[in-house]
């Protein structure tokens, strides 16, 4: 019961890798806006639920897509600059979404929003968030593949040839933007209804830092990766729950081991070495 | 055709913080035309095509293209309409290998509506269309030169490739920054008549060159840029018989050489 709890929270957190290793290695905007996503997507899967009565598995999809439309705008205005305005704003939000909420006592105030319905069973909420999983995983592998995902990567290597073939490059950052949103918010949906409750908690600096660590541990740019970084990252941190706000130190202190001493990350990695072997035994 | 001209220029300037490196640049190019630019290094000459394709924002000035005001259009906007730029410092897309360089402009709303990209919908048509188009710019299609990466290619191909991404747009005029330099004499008498059947299919040219001989072959008229001021404007002769022109280029041996060769 409890194990199953950390396996979806760990596709909670994959959804936010997988959105933050598009983004960055595919598309060049450095996100740290899993927070926003995940909160954006998470009060408006409860304030469907709870204020219009949609059932879970209906205010999920729609919180999904509304919530990508609204982060998408937000963050608009910082898409044609280059350069970090875009890890600062995407991280700025959050912060400011809290103090909002507090000040101005909406959406349930320093309390949340309480009595969101919960999935139908127990079996549905875990399904549920691995096929998401696997379905955004094997989406994503696929885009960047298309000729989409070549303008894509264009857009992040060479964005003055981009714009010379007649795109806006503005444009294709945004589709990018709602894509990855549109994962996190996926993520934050499902969460309030695990945990029945939506909260300012939603807006924690774990769902924006974790999934880069994760990120950085299974191996930037391979989508899979990811994945598997929140596998190994997640359930520790589910171990140091005691430790409270100090995993955050955790994390960062596996990030900076990574990139010091392994920073191919083990996706990479285990693709050599399984290059290597497979060398070996035809020899 | 009309007697309207596809590019006017009037009064373009630019200045980056004091310096003055655009003054009030007036010209036209005609349909079907190859309007040559030459100057000394530093004499302005990127900066105005940076300025015309709103690469960079000019200080003042207004260019029109078959008389429509596009002085206030963003630089995706100008291409989506037929004004396509080389540049000088070539940008391919290095990680990616030459053919698959031209899915991106192919995927361009241009190249979708002027059918630049004849394909049915299916994932590998943009990538026989660009090797089309690379075999037509000079890319030996039996040969493994379209499927080497970018990285890996020569100037002369990469010069090329330049080309090749403004033709997946057809388009109406192309503004060439340096076509002919870095290559050899080989390399530009290839390139050549390529210029020429660009202009036999209609396409206006803007060539910037320091190749002087190579562009007066080429170029029905040129214009001489000095400083950021039109120095002149007229048939190769012309310029070349000017005075102000070899004080400009005074102790140049190009000027001297292709004088001798006039
Ligand atoms: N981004 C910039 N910032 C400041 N000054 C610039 C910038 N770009 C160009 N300049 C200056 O403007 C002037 C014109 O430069 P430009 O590159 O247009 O010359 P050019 O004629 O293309 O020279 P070349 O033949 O070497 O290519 C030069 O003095 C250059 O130093
Ligand atoms: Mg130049």
């Amino acid at each position: 019961m409890y194990w199953q709890r950390v396996i979806s929270i760990v596709c909670i957190y994959a959804l936010l890798a997988v959105s933050f290793d598009l983004l960055a290695h595919f598309v060049g905007l450095v996100s740290l806006g899993g927070a926003l996503f995940i909160g954006v997507g998470g009060y408006l899967s409860a304030i469907m639920n709870t204020s219009f009565g949609f059932p879970p598995l209906l205010a999920i999809p729609i919180a999904t897509i509304a919530g990508a439309g609204i982060c998408t705008l937000l963050l608009l205005p910082c898409l044609p600059l280059r350069g970090v305005y875009f890890a600062i704003v995407s991280l700025m939000y959050p912060l400011a979404m809290c103090r909002v909420i507090e000040a101005l006592d909406i959406l349930g105030g320093t309390d949340g929003i309480m009595g969101v319905d919960s999935f139908p069973n127990r079996w549905v909420e875990q399904y549920f968030v691995i096929l998401m999983v696997l379905l955004f995983l094997f989406g994503v592998r696929r885009l960047v593949n298309l000729d989409l995902g070549l303008v894509l990567r264009a857009v992040k290597d060479n964005d003055q040839a981009v714009r010379a073939s007649g795109m806006s490059i503005t444009f294709y950052k945004a589709v990018a933007v709602f894509i990855s949103s549109a994962m996190g918010c996926l993520g934050g949906a499902c969460l309030v209804h695990i945990y029945m409750w939506s909260g300012m908690s939603l807006f924690a600096l774990d769902f924006s830092i974790l999934p880069i660590a994760a990120t950085v541990i299974g191996g930037a740019g391979t989508i899979v990766g990811p994945v598997l970084g929140c596998l190994i990252l997640v359930p520790v941190s589910e171990l140091l729950r005691e430790f409270g706000t100090l995993r955050i130190v955790f994390y960062s202190v596996i990030l900076v081991a990574f990139i010091v001493f392994r920073s191919e990350g083990i996706m990479v990695y285990g693709q050599r070495k399984y290059h290597q072997i497979e060398r070996w035994v035809k020899v | 055709m009309s007697d309207q001209p596809i590019l006017e220029v009037k009064d373009v300037t630019k200045t980056f913080g004091g310096i003055l490196a655009l003054n009030r640049v007036s010209f036209h190019v005609n349909e079907g035309e190859i309007l040559g630019i030459i100057g000394p290094n530093g004499s302005g000459k990127t900066t105005l095509i940076n300025c015309i394709t709103a690469f960079i924002k000019m200080t003042s000035g207004k260019v029109f293209f078959r008389g429509k005001d596009i002085s206030r259009k963003p630089a995706h906007k100008i291409a989506d309409m037929g004004l396509t730029r080389t540049f000088q410092i070539m940008r391919p897309y290095y990680s990616l290998p030459a053919y698959k360089n031209l899915v991106i402009p192919l995927f361009s709303p241009r190249a979708k509506r002027t059918g630049g990209w004849r394909g049915g919908g299916k994932l590998g048509d943009r990538n026989t269309v660009g090797i089309d188009i690379l075999e037509e710019i000079g890319f030996e299609r039996d040969s493994f030169v379209p499927y080497k990466m970018a990285s890996t290619l020569p100037t002369g191909y990469l010069k090329r490739l330049e080309l090749a991404r403004c033709l997946a747009l057809k388009p109406e005029i192309i503004l060439c920054d340096e076509v002919f330099s870095g290559l050899s004499m080989s390399e530009i008498a290839s390139m050549v008549p390529l210029i020429e059947r660009l202009q036999m299919d209609g396409i206006a040219l803007v060539m910037i060159e320091h190749r002087l001989r190579e562009l007066f072959r080429v170029a029905n008229r040129v214009m001489v840029l000095n400083f950021g001021e039109k120095l002149i404007e007229g048939t190769a002769d012309e310029v070349m018989a000017s005075k102000k022109v070899k004080e400009a280029y005074f102790g140049s041996e190009e000027v001297e050489e292709v004088m001798s060769y006039a």
